[in-house]
């Protein structure tokens, strides 16, 4: 993969990712090695005060396309291809700078929180030293939560206090970019709605939001794009309006028969054998 | 109340444990080859004859049932009257409460110096996974889980005390010394040996235990949501690994409590320290009944008090055991 150290800047355009590839060595019996490839060839871009959703069945590298981002990829993986952000390389160095303050994190679940940490304190430590209240309780306000919730523990919260908790920690630094990895599995559709409408709300305001999700209701209900993604490959990214009637919009097949599949659509099941069609079809 | 309510049923369930130790223990005892009258009158069987060695027995009750035995036995238990020791020709528990000072001082010592080396060991171990200080660490613990604590103790005492002559080859006090005359360094001097053994051995246990722990921690969601947030380092370790993997140590080194007296038994016999340990083994070895069987009351109740502190504990430092013992009880 050739990297152009000079980079046109495209003015609308906050983080563009060019051909990730991560792999991962693993030891299988003995010492035999096997090259595990979770995300082969990812190429999206995500413009400023757009929701662009990654739409993919699970094990299809979503999560990780959002650690790669953030630098934060277990040390025994290798990831080549390359970000550019607001017109710079995402080296490093440039990665450790920027997260927690301008590219922020949504994570799944209550796992992600400390259990023996107050989650107001928790929601704090982004803000930085003294103001951190003051923008923790303010928050917590904005997202309905109520001022008593900072004094909890993350067990002693519903699910959908949760996710409104982790929407606080991503935004009381200030983000522009934040990555939502799959913020909706669990909630019930009141709850859904609402997380749905804080993240297109966060998009409205001129952040830009990643949202990596399967759920592709969830995703056309608040994305301007939708990524489609199978086996580590991008393979469309198409406009949300789009996903509609049968699909006739969409170029890829798998793009038509994700949306076809769905229950509110015509239930027909996804073929098995997507995975290396796609493959065959690419070459 | 709800904490009265968890402390009366503590406190039953130790009732309970120690009635079956009881009654297990003097079955046991009761079917061993231990004759008591002739642990009693010892050396002088000889002079003894058979029709005296049956009054005696007669007047203990030797010839009456098992149970009832146990009964009289029990009911004096309850009283706070444990017996006579035949070795010590003293009460029971004036024996035991003596020995229990001197093992208190070394347990303690013990206890406490090989939970906080073990705890940074551990520490320092799963910060540094793979590097040759971890692997350093490991080695040494791996090496101390498997050695005896005789064999360590024989081995601290030829190289400190006989080798170079550091350190006291034995005994609580210096001997030939008027109890009055012995003062505090003398007992601490007479105490690091035995200590060292106990504790050098204690560490690899709780450092295991906190590495694995702390590698648990570190690849955790929430860890990996600390790193996302911009946390590193030692500063990330600290908010987020320390109370996380302090209960299970904390829990581990009051579960110990059993391991600790067993290793003291050992100790203190190779250093001839006076302590509990060395009076359950001349319990054991002489066949002194009463002593043998308040030493087992005795050593029961400190585990437990061990696990019981443990508990409690935990569910100060931990609020979800805390909730949940609110909401369950």
């Amino acid at each position: 993969m050739e990297s152009k150290e000079i980079v046109a800047p495209r003015q609308e355009i906050l983080l563009e990712v060019r051909n990730l590839s991560v792999s991962f060595v693993q030891y299988e019996k003995g010492l035999r090695q096997r090259i595990f490839h979770p995300i082969k060839d990812l190429t999206l871009d995500i413009r400023v005060g757009e929701v662009l959703a990654v739409v993919g069945s699970s094990g299809s590298g979503k999560s990780l396309l959002a650690h790669s981002i953030l630098g934060i990829l277990p040390p025994n993986a290798t990831q080549a291809g390359e970000m550019i952000y607001k017109g710079v390389r995402l080296i490093p160095e440039e990665q450790k700078r920027l997260r927690g303050k301008e590219i922020t994190l949504i994570p799944q679940s209550v796992n992600y929180l400390d259990p023996l940490m107050k989650v107001g304190k928790q929601v704090r430590y982004t803000a930085g030293k003294g103001k951190g209240k003051i923008i923790q309780e303010s928050l917590f306000h904005r997202f309905h939560l109520p001022a008593t919730a900072g004094e909890k523990y993350p067990f002693q919260l519903s699910g959908g206090m949760i996710r409104r908790v982790l929407i606080s920690t991503a935004i009381s630094g200030g983000a522009q970019l934040i990555i939502a990895d799959e913020p909706t599995p669990g909630l019930h559709p009141d709850a859904l709605k609402k997380v749905l409408k804080h993240l297109r709300d966060l998009a409205d305001e001129g952040r830009s939001i990643l949202f990596i999700t399967h759920d592709l209701m969830a995703a056309r209900s608040i994305a301007d794009r939708i990524a489609v993604m199978n086996a580590g490959v991008t393979l469309e990214i198409a406009e949300a309006e789009k996903f509609t009637g049968k699909g006739e919009g969409l170029i890829h097949p798998y793009s038509r028969a994700l949306w076809r599949a769905l229950p509110e659509n015509e239930f027909f099941p996804v073929a098995d054998d997507f995975g290396d069609e796609c493959e065959s079809e690419r070459k | 109340m709800n904490s009265l309510k968890y402390l009366a049923k503590k406190g039953l369930r130790m009732l309970t444990l120690l009635i079956a130790v009881s009654i297990l223990s003097f079955v046991l005892v009761s079917l061993s080859p231990i004759d008591p009258v002739q642990s009693y009158i010892g050396a002088d069987m000889i002079r003894v004859s058979e029709e005296q060695r049956q009054q005696i027995a007669e007047n203990w009750g030797l010839d009456q049932p098992p149970v009832t035995r146990f009964l009289k036995w029990g009911s004096n238990l309850i009283q706070g009257d444990f017996g006579t020791s035949s070795i010590y020709r003293a009460p029971v528990l004036q024996v035991i409460g003596e020995r229990f000072i001197a093992s208190a001082f070394l347990m303690g010592a013990a206890w406490v110096l090989s939970g906080v080396l073990g705890f940074i060991l551990g520490i320092l171990a799963g910060m540094n996974q793979g590097t040759l200080l971890d692997r350093g660490i490991k080695l040494y613990c791996l090496i101390m889980a498997s050695t005896p604590t005789f064999w360590l103790g024989l081995l601290i005492l030829m190289v400190f005390s006989v080798g170079l002559g550091w350190f006291p080859i034995g005994l609580g006090v210096p001997a030939g010394v008027l109890q009055g005359d012995v003062t505090l360094w003398d007992r601490i001097y007479h105490l690091i040996l035995p200590a060292l053994t106990l504790s050098v051995i204690g560490v690899a246990n709780i450092a295991l235990h906190t590495r694995q722990k702390l590698l648990d921690v570190l690849s955790s969601d929430y860890v990996i949501f600390a790193r996302a947030r911009g946390e590193e380092g030692f500063a990330l370790v600290w908010r987020h690994g320390i109370r996380n993997i302090a209960l299970p140590a904390i829990s581990l080194q009051f579960a110990s409590f059993s391991e600790l007296f067993g290793g003291a038994v050992l100790a203190e016999q190779v250093f001839s320290y006076p302590g509990l340990g060395q009076a359950t083994v001349q319990a054991g070895l002489r066949g002194d009944v009463p002593l043998l069987l308040g030493l087992v009351i005795i050593s029961t109740a400190f585990v437990f008090a061990g696990n019981f502190i443990a508990d409690i504990i935990y569910s100060i430092i931990d609020p979800r055991i805390k909730e949940g013992r609110r909401n369950h009880d």
